[in-house]
């Protein structure tokens, strides 16, 4: 047998932790060929990205090794930290989930890659700027020569993380780690990363280590797969073989956790809930004395009429315009047009007039980690509305409802006396969902709530919220840039771009044939159309 | 950039005011008056020198007065430094108070900066253990206990330095009023720095730079000094006030002929004239300073432009 590219063997990863002893990898083996893509899957925490990290010696002082990490036979653990600086960024390179903040903010991009050069080339000078411009001409960087004396935030978040592919492919590597490469970025500009990602590594023969949660790409990426969970390998393969007949139960869950099903459809009399004629949102950008401001227009007059029972989603990237238009629609931003719930006209109402109003329209943020209170209890946090517009409960009758938001989102009640640091993010999501809840809202508007999470946990979230609707006959305003989800959930759909709808319709309808361009880009982009669910 | 500073130095105007307005009034309320001295003078001659320097006047109309003479450059003259005006004796005072001001900020960033990066790096060693320890006293105690404990220790007990006086500036002057002055800010300045470095090494691009391959010493000279030097630099603003008010402290226990002394001395004496003055004169400093630093700091920053 021929000696494997690099070869994990028996890898486990410790780490020393003031209380105790964590073991973020156990007994991990798996190796890559030459110019193959190995995907390593997995859920937050299940130390995925650990045996990559210990591959680049990068791994923080506390962690203890043992096993052995050979890269075409030679032992990189047992490794001198100088040997190890030769072989990174040389002939093994590495990108990052992170674009936005993994360039150095106050280099020029240019230095930044020529840097490599310097350091494994020794390349200097024109020759070195010139090795750069070819570079960023290769990962699709327009312009270049312009591009070299960019700083980071001149770029997008999809340019820079081509310029981290550029600094990556510097030093033509024989392994590419890319660790969540595309996580961050919009689906159109993820699949663009990928095709470049494949494209270069036909071109310079290279093998990818590459690392996600994301069983989507995994399909269309990669040769073969590694499931890992809580530390352990549970199942590999061949890609094909592996997502057709899947051995271990985690993995088939995975595979389920892709969202499903569809939403059943509200009767043509359903009264209408919410409306909304010309709706308008403009930011200043720059405010002048005597001059006139200039304003940047993120939502340009959009129509929608939501039903009661209906949930009605709104797809797009980010910058679309998607939250904006959300929070304009609760009065949570000043807009113009019409916008009306059931039979009241929201526009002139000040804050203290839509009081009453908000019990009955509700929202749940993205955010699971930000968007709770750290110092207050989960009962304080869920309770804290019913203060504003029930004062007239009892603390007993406070409490009583506010442990029955809890068990509506499949919560021991007994918990609301700890603190949202104490729970999960999926947990999380369901705090926020019952502190919406408590005040027996009618419409819900759910901005990204499952995006922050976990497939698998994703897919809890969005079963609990389809109970609900049910049971409550709730109205939902569904924002997210994840079409599987939004195609799962809502009755009809609306394709924001640049601030104005692109095209809507009926949910089914739309996704079996949309007839934008755009719309057809982004389903391409987030592979829908190859799936069988 | 120009037109950034123009604005910052017309939004100047009404900080200036305030100081002035409120140093003006707070200085009237207080007992006594620029004339009282041991011996009560006669009336007339009292009336005569409350005339002559405009005393005898409603407040209202000395302090709109003095806000004209103000705006030609006119600080009035001294009442007790009889045949100096208050700019005289500012131009004399303020070389000195500069020396010893500048001396210390540069002593105070020669030191702190390279205690916190030792420390940062040496996270939780013993190094990062004696540089906090020292630098957590240094900040708890005050600088008018420190520079006579200075003065006992080297200037009488050890007789190396002078313990006090001017000499014109020379070098063994010059170190006790320094050092005194600045241990305050170096131990400010050292806890800033460890603590941006820290961070600043914990960061993405940090992790970029080492998977790139260069060495520990390429990774924190190129990369994680500038950007955790930013925190600092916007700390100089506070840094150079704090050293100006502790200099009207050191300047006084070290007889030094800076503004400081003139300040305290005229406080005493209710020299009006000269309090404000050296007010007025140390407040447009500092709003300048700070100004200095703003633009110090977007030339060390590419994220911050002033365009408008």
């Amino acid at each position: 047998m021929t000696t494997p590219l690099l070869e994990v063997d028996e890898l486990c990863v410790d780490f020393a932790l003031p209380h105790g002893t964590v073991s973020a990898v156990k007994h991990v083996s798996y190796r890559i060929e030459a110019g193959e893509t190995l995907a390593l899957v997995g859920e937050s925490g299940s130390g995925k990205s650990v045996s990559s990290t210990a591959a680049m010696g990068l791994l923080p002082d506390l962690a203890r090794t043992r096993g052995a990490i050979r890269f075409e036979g030679e032992d990189l653990l047992a490794a001198t930290p100088k040997r190890l600086r030769r072989l990174r960024g040389n002939d093994i390179a590495m990108i990052f989930q992170e674009p936005m903040t993994s360039l150095n903010p106050l280099h020029r991009i240019g230095r930044q890659i020529a840097e490599v050069l310097e350091r494994h080339r020794g390349l200097k000078g024109r020759a070195a700027r010139e090795r750069v411009r070819e570079l960023l001409e290769q990962v699709g960087i327009p312009e270049p020569e312009r591009r070299l004396d960019s700083y980071p935030r001149e770029l997008s978040g999809g340019q820079r993380q081509r310029v981290m592919i550029a600094m990556a492919l510097a030093c033509e590597p024989k392994l590419l780690i890319a660790d969540e490469p595309t996580t961050a970025l919009d689906v159109t500009v993820q699949a663009q990363i990928l095709a470049l990602l494949k494209d270069l590594q036909q071109r310079y023969g290279m093998a990818i280590l590459f690392i996600t949660h994301d069983l989507g790409i995994v399909r269309h990426f990669a040769d073969r797969v590694c499931v890992m969970r809580q530390g352990e390998l549970v199942e590999s393969g061949e890609t094909r073989a592996l997502f057709d007949a899947p051995r271990h139960d985690y993995t088939r869950m995975l595979i389920d956790a892709e969202p499903r099903g569809r939403k059943t459809p509200v009767t043509e009399d359903a009264p209408m809930l919410l409306e909304a004629h010309g709706v308008r949102v403009r930011f200043p950008l720059k405010k002048r004395l005597f001059r006139p401001s200039t304003y940047f227009e993120a939502v340009r007059g959009i129509e929608l009429a939501i039903r009661r029972g209906q949930t009605v989603g709104i797809v797009g990237e980010s910058g679309s315009g998607k939250s904006t238009l959300g929070r304009a629609l609760l009065r949570l931003l000043d807009s113009r047009g019409d916008i009306r719930f059931e039979d009241t006209a929201l526009g002139g109402l000040d804050s203290a007039a839509m009081r009453p109003l908000r019990s009955r329209m509700q929202v749940v943020f993205q955010d699971p980690f930000g968007s709770l209170s750290p110092r207050m209890t989960v009962g304080e946090i869920v309770g804290e509305g019913l203060r504003v517009h029930a004062p007239e409960l009892t603390a007993r009758e406070r409490d009583a409802r506010v442990q029955e938001a809890l068990g509506e989102v499949a919560l021991d009640p007994a918990m609301r006396r700890r603190y949202p640091h104490e729970f999960s993010g999926g947990q999380r999501q369901r705090i926020a969902i019952a502190r919406a809840l408590v005040l027996k809202p009618e419409f819900l508007l759910l901005d990204e709530p499952t995006s922050a999470l976990d497939r698998s946990v994703q897919a809890t979230v969005i079963e609990l919220l389809r109970d609900l609707q049910r049971r409550h006959g709730l109205t939902y305003l569904f924002i997210s840039h994840d079409l599987a989800v939004v195609r799962a959930l809502a009755d009809t759909v609306l394709v924001m771009k640049q601030g104005e709808v692109v095209e809507q319709g009926d949910t089914q309808a739309l996704f079996e044939a949309p007839r934008e361009a755009y719309t057809r880009e982004l389903m391409r982009a987030a592979f829908l159309d190859a799936q069988t669910a | 950039m120009l037109s950034y500073s123009l604005k910052r130095l017309l939004q100047a105007i009404p900080t200036m005011l305030i100081v002035i307005t409120i140093a003006f009034f707070l200085m009237r309320v207080a007992p006594g008056g620029p004339f009282d001295g041991e011996r009560a003078l006669p009336p007339e001659i009292e009336a005569n020198l409350m005339a002559a320097y405009h005393l005898d006047e409603p407040l209202p109309q000395q302090y709109l007065r003095y806000l004209g003479n103000l705006l030609q450059g006119d600080f009035g003259p001294s009442f007790k430094y009889k045949d100096f005006s208050v700019t005289e004796l500012i131009l004399q005072g303020f070389p000195v108070s500069l020396e010893i001001g500048g001396l210390a900020i540069l002593l105070a960033l020669a030191l702190g900066l390279p205690l916190g990066i030792a420390a940062a790096l040496n996270r939780n060693s013993a190094i990062d253990y004696a540089v906090m320890g020292t630098a957590l006293a240094g900040i708890a105690v005050p600088n008018f206990v420190v520079a006579p404990l200075l003065a006992l220790v080297f200037g009488v007990l050890l007789g190396w330095l002078p313990a006090g006086g001017w000499n014109d500036g020379a070098l063994p002057n010059l170190v006790l009023p320094v050092v005194a002055l600045s241990i305050q800010q170096i131990a400010y300045i050292a806890r800033m720095m460890r603590a941006s470095m820290i961070e600043v090494l914990g960061s993405h691009y940090i992790r970029t730079a080492r998977a790139k391959g260069l060495s520990e010493r390429l990774v924190v000279w190129r990369h994680a000094i500038r950007p955790a030097l930013l925190p600092v630099v916007s700390y100089l603003g506070p840094a150079i006030a704090g050293i100006i008010t502790g200099s009207v402290v050191i300047e006084q226990i070290f007889g030094i002929p800076g503004i400081g002394r003139y300040f305290v001395q005229g406080a005493l004496n209710r020299d009006y004239t000269l309090v404000m003055g050296t007010v007025v004169f140390y407040g447009a400093l500092i709003v300048l300073l700070n100004l200095v630093v703003d633009l110090l700091y977007s030339a060390l920053d590419p994220q911050i432009r002033y365009d408008d």
